[in-house]
């Protein structure tokens, strides 16, 4: 083996023991930090005035894209439902079709992708920011604790907020199913609304919905608020951040929904 | 950035207690302090005493480490080795109720002010009243007030930072910094991109406040011509080292070349111009490739 080819090997080992280590030493972090956030948890709630104002910020500024875009999933839903139900004869089933789709996927799983990309990265860039510009650094220089301060209640900001969003945009899509396949394609409102009341139960199909809106949110927070927390105090590192929870967030999403779907809805019947 | 030492802030008795500042002691003491990130090495050997009611400039140019001593002063760094005493307490050995504790005694403004961008003026001058005071609400009012007039910014209380000159914003911070009463007040670069008048009246609030309430400032900076006005004392820290220390009078007089060459703006000196480089002509006449 020439020593050309020794040196190479080596180096790829060293990287790739750098990266797993560093891998290893960030999910180490995360863990304490997101130890350290339950810990302000009771403090975070005993000055509710704070966690209401990321409630409002996280949630009640999201509503327009996140009741906009349940509406249009909604009616699209319908009418592509209804082309697929319609070749078997089932058309009067569209309301099902529409109820289940999205509270136990598309509700949860649009939501926290809408989420992330609205409510997470903002919360990423402001922290980041109060970060590069030495308010946090000020926080600690007055004995105030940021992650008291700043983030716990951001953190339980996002989590309170997101499964009342997934609930909003599933109501919301559900209007728009009903615009479009009772007034538009005709099918009877009493079938629409009688086939979903008969076919959605609120165990395991609504509540299994709420369970997954409410871990996206426990994982948008937490990547939104650990990435503005460790951005490196710059321009770039801000803007770094804010991406890698956009991206983060929504893979964690799509693979969290996955595994919770197995678990979830194994067996389970759709009528 | 690390996490605080200790998910907790909370106010403890032992913590009060472990943290009773000496009457007698100096207000900050530094004996023989090195200070490195990883290996890479900061601060080496530092030893200074700041002695209480008194402004003591650290200056050096960019990259020197002064901003480092504030850090090691107010506790966010530990040293490598030496000691770094706060009125008589020992700094590092604190556990992290006490540092918080201590925190509370002390103010610090920052480069840029760092104020809180979502808060208008009054409210981050009323800021660390409400999160370490159960004072109520009128008389959180009239101390703001009275700090707000103090830097001339009465006026300014319900202004918001963004609409703040770079000045003005500084002045808040130092309202903000004093909101407490605090026993020592460290400024990090208070001067830097302010115009002549702000400048002016910056020194002169550093002199008057420190005077009138009776605290100890450490004033780091590298604008020698301000700090020569208002300071009592100066250390001059070059390479991590303290190259040089005296009273104003002493460092105007001085003959001691990096003192000089601050003095007198001289681009090459003790403290050279080019980076550590290569020959320039063996760099230029080298084959490539």
């Amino acid at each position: 083996m020439s020593a050309e080819l020794t040196a190479g090997i080596a180096q790829l080992l060293r990287r790739i023991g750098g990266t797993v280590t560093g891998a290893a030493s960030k999910l180490g972090f995360v863990s304490r930090f997101l130890l350290a956030v339950l810990w302000h948890t009771p403090g975070a709630f005993r000055r509710m005035h704070l966690t209401l104002r990321e409630i409002y910020f996280a949630g009640v500024l999201s509503l327009v894209i996140i009741l906009m875009s349940g509406l249009f999933v909604g009616m699209v839903l319908s009418l592509q439902g209804y082309e697929t139900l319609k070749r078997y004869g089932a058309g009067e089933q569209l309301g099902i079709l529409v109820a289940l789709s999205l509270v136990r996927e598309l509700g949860p799983v649009m939501s926290g992708l809408l989420f992330a990309s609205r409510a997470g990265s903002a919360m990423t860039a402001e922290i980041g920011l109060m970060k590069t510009t030495e308010q946090l650094a000020a926080m600690e220089m007055m004995a105030v604790d940021p992650l008291a301060r700043v983030v716990a209640p951001r953190f339980w900001g996002g989590v309170i907020s997101m499964p009342l969003l997934a609930a909003l945009f599933s109501a919301f899509g559900i209007f728009g199913g009903y615009i479009v396949g009772v007034p538009l394609i005709g099918i009877d409102a009493g079938a629409f609304w009688g086939q979903m009341k008969a076919g959605v139960d609120f165990w395991p199909d609504v509540t299994n919905g709420i369970i997954k809106s409410f871990v996206f949110g426990v994982a948008v927070s937490l990547i939104a608020v650990f990435e503005g927390y460790d951005a490196k105090p710059t321009a770039e590192g801000v803007s770094s951040a804010t991406t890698r929870t956009v991206v983060m967030s929504s893979l964690a999403i799509l693979a969290l929904d996955f595994v919770m779907t197995v678990f979830m809805f194994r067996g389970a019947s759709v009528v | 950035m690390s996490l605080p030492a200790k998910p907790s802030s909370s106010r403890t008795a032992e913590a009060i207690a472990a943290c009773r500042v000496d009457p007698a002691a100096a207000a900050v003491e530094l004996t023989d302090v090195s200070f490195a990130y990883d290996v890479r090495p900061i601060l080496t050997g530092i030893t200074m005493t700041i002695p209480r009611g008194k402004i003591v400039a650290i200056m050096g140019a960019s990259g020197s480490g002064k901003t480092t001593i504030l850090r090691l002063i107010g506790g966010q760094l530990r040293p490598k080795s030496g000691q770094v005493r706060v009125g008589g307490l020992s700094v590092p050995d604190l556990e992290p109720e006490a540092l918080y504790e201590l925190r509370r005694k002390f103010g610090m403004l920052f480069q840029f002010g760092a104020l809180f961008t979502d808060m208008s003026v009054f409210e981050n001058i009323a800021f660390p009243m409400r999160e370490h005071t159960e004072l109520p609400e009128e008389l959180i009012r009239d101390l703001v007030l009275m700090k707000l007039h103090a830097v001339g910014l009465r006026g300014a209380a319900h202004l918001m930072p963004a609409e703040l000159s770079g000045g003005m914003a500084r002045r808040v911070a130092l309202a903000r910094a004093i909101a407490l009463d605090p026993m020592l007040v460290m400024y990090d670069e208070p001067f830097a991109g302010l115009d002549p008048i702000s400048l002016g009246v910056v020194g002169q609030l550093i002199r008057r406040l420190n005077d009138v309430l009776s605290i100890t400032s450490v004033v780091v900076t590298h604008d020698v011509y301000e700090s020569l006005k208002i300071v009592d004392y100066l250390y001059f820290v070059s390479g991590g080292r303290i190259v040089a220390s005296g009273t104003p009078e002493e460092v105007r007089a001085s003959g001691d070349p990096f003192v000089r060459q601050f003095i007198d703006g001289a681009p090459d000196g003790p403290v050279p111009f080019h980076y550590p480089a290569p020959a320039y002509r063996e760099e230029l006449f080298a084959d490539v490739g």
